[in-house]
């Protein structure tokens, strides 16, 4: 199994004869599996990694350190969970440290992702305080540029 | 004026392999299976520890054996993997490569005339390496039906008096052969009695698959004392070119191996050593993941060149497959030859790794899954062509 996921997130899209054959397993095996980890909720999605240098260019990500108070019955669940709701909102985690959740929105344009930091997220009332951090450049992407690298300069022929 | 070639040296043959290459190279758009070094560049945390060595001036010559540091990162590596404790300072060197450390060895051991047993196939410098040191290479042939592993019996078939040194190479390249603990148990025996040293090459010894666990013959009783322990850092961390390889072995050895190396090499690349340093202590995780790959990848050219018909048993260990073309009528060469030049697919020819390997060719899975996918289907269909 740990095997089926470490090839979904390399290329989830490799066809099931390939993984078949990588693993060693049937075509049936294969399918089974991946229909499995889909209903248990182990597999989520399957996203594109979008080169934003070269789509959308437009579009702004941040990062947003947000400090909150937490409830006596909720802890910090509740409020997250609200927060985690905007559509803008692509990821949302509980931190440790220095403030609480860090989130990271992607919006439209600048105006959009200011808007909804100054008129949604600041709003609310378990929320302390927001520190923004924009995108500047991307260097790397959930792991994309993380692959082994492969070499071109080897001899064509060797012992 | 014409020069006059040492004989020793004149009379070694051409290499198979080289012939090979050079065909291959004078052909553009060639899928290579012939290649045998990873298709992975050294993991990153340990080309970046090489160039924060260079940064801080680290650019000289080393002690002869080796930086003291690496000596003790070898050390307590080959303990943690291999069961065997080395004396740092006294019983490792550092060498250009496993293939100079084997030199060394041939060259420390031999009188003229004294007989080395090695096991063929195998890796092509081993019987031009005992002949430079003027030695006698007696091949001992191993069979498709045991995997291409070295029996014991076969090998006693082939002790003389003059009988200095056994090589061992397991997993092997080019079959990917491993030994199963009892055989090498008989192996050490045999070496015991008839006082036999063993060299034991084990560069692959980090690539084995299924949960196949790697023993060492060094680790079987009473054999430390007789076993020079090779290893290096090319294969398991994708390192060929900082060309880092060692040798363990009792400190006499190692002393009369270091008279040669200092006065031939003087001493490993230091920044070889400082990457070496960096990938033995911290590279295991790199390793894990090149092995997965690896495996991965073994398991895909195996069920290819199987459905095609061209039987392939799953190699336990190294990045090499050694599928039966006998069926085809054609010998390794002509399969060879003539699937380059009909289909553009590079693969190596049994025969280049001696006489036993006729009826095989060499496949290496270091190569990237398209490549290997694409070679494949072009094998798959070349078979297609063929009678039988």
């Amino acid at each position: 199994m740990e095997a089926l996921i470490d090839l979904l997130q390399q290329n989830a899209l490799m066809s099931r004869t390939d993984m078949a054959r990588l693993l060693d397993r049937t075509v049936e095996e294969v399918e089974s599996a991946i229909a499995k980890l889909e209903a248990d909720g182990v597999v989520l999605g399957y996203q594109a990694i979008i080169n934003r240098e070269k789509w959308d260019q437009d579009k702004v990500t941040a990062v947003i350190e947000v400090k909150i108070t937490p409830e006596r019955d909720g802890g910090f669940d509740r409020i997250a969970e609200r927060i985690a709701k905007f559509e803008e909102v692509q990821s949302c985690y509980l931190m440790s440290g220095g403030y609480d959740l860090l989130i990271v929105v992607e919006a439209a344009n600048l105006r959009a992702a200011a808007g909804f930091v100054a008129e949604k997220l600041s709003t609310i009332g378990a929320v302390q305080s927001t520190a923004t951090h924009f995108r500047l450049k991307t260097y790397k992407e959930n792991g994309a540029f993380h692959a082994l690298e492969q070499t071109h300069e080897r001899l064509s022929v060797t012992p | 004026m014409s020069i006059r070639i040492a004989s020793n040296v004149r009379d070694i043959p051409r290499s198979g392999i080289r012939d090979f290459f050079e065909i291959v190279q004078s052909m553009g758009d060639v899928i290579s299976l012939g290649i045998g070094e990873p298709d992975f560049a050294t993991p990153w945390h340990i080309r970046e520890a090489a160039i924060y060595a260079l940064e801080r001036g680290r650019t000289g010559y080393t002690s002869n054996l080796g930086l003291p540091r690496l000596r003790r990162s070898i050390s307590d590596y080959v303990q943690k993997h291999f069961g065997v404790r080395y004396e740092p300072l006294s019983e490792v060197l550092v060498s250009v490569g496993v293939s100079e450390a084997i030199d060394l060895a041939l060259r420390a051991l031999l009188d003229p005339g004294d007989e080395v047993i090695y096991h063929e196939p195998c890796y092509v410098s081993y019987a031009p390496t005992i002949s430079l040191a003027r030695g006698v290479a007696r091949a001992v042939q191993t069979r498709a039906s045991d995997g291409f592993a070295l029996r014991a019996e076969d090998m006693e078939k082939a002790i003389t008096p003059r009988t200095r040194v056994l090589m061992l190479n397991f997993p092997t390249n080019p079959t990917g052969a491993t030994m199963e603990p009892e055989e090498l148990e008989k192996i050490a025996a045999l070496c015991r009695r008839h006082d036999l040293v063993v060299m034991s090459d084990e560069i692959y010894s980090e690539l084995t698959y299924e949960e196949g666990k790697h023993h060492s013959i060094a680790a079987c009783e009473g054999m430390k004392e007789r076993t020079v322990f090779l290893h290096g850092l090319s294969k398991a961390f994708a390192m060929t070119g900082w060309r880092i390889g060692f040798a363990c072995a009792p400190a006499p050895l190692i002393e009369a191996m270091m008279k040669i190396h200092q006065y031939a090499i003087l001493c490993a690349p230091v920044m070889g050593q400082d990457a070496a340093i960096e990938a033995l202590e911290r590279g295991a995780q790199s390793v894990d993941k090149m092995r997965r790959e690896y495996e991965r990848r073994r398991n895909f050219i195996t069920s290819a060149l199987n459905d095609c018909g061209l039987p392939c048993p799953k190699p336990k260990g190294a990045f090499y497959v050694f599928p039966d073309i006998s069926s085809t009528g054609l010998s390794s060469r002509e399969f060879s030859l003539r699937l380059l030049h009909e289909k553009k697919v590079a693969v190596v020819p049994g025969t280049a790794f001696g006489p036993a390997g006729e009826g095989h060719v060499r496949c290496s899975f270091a190569t990237a899954l398209d490549q290997i996918k694409t070679a494949a289907e072009r094998i798959a269909e070349f078979r297609a062509g063929l009678p039988g």
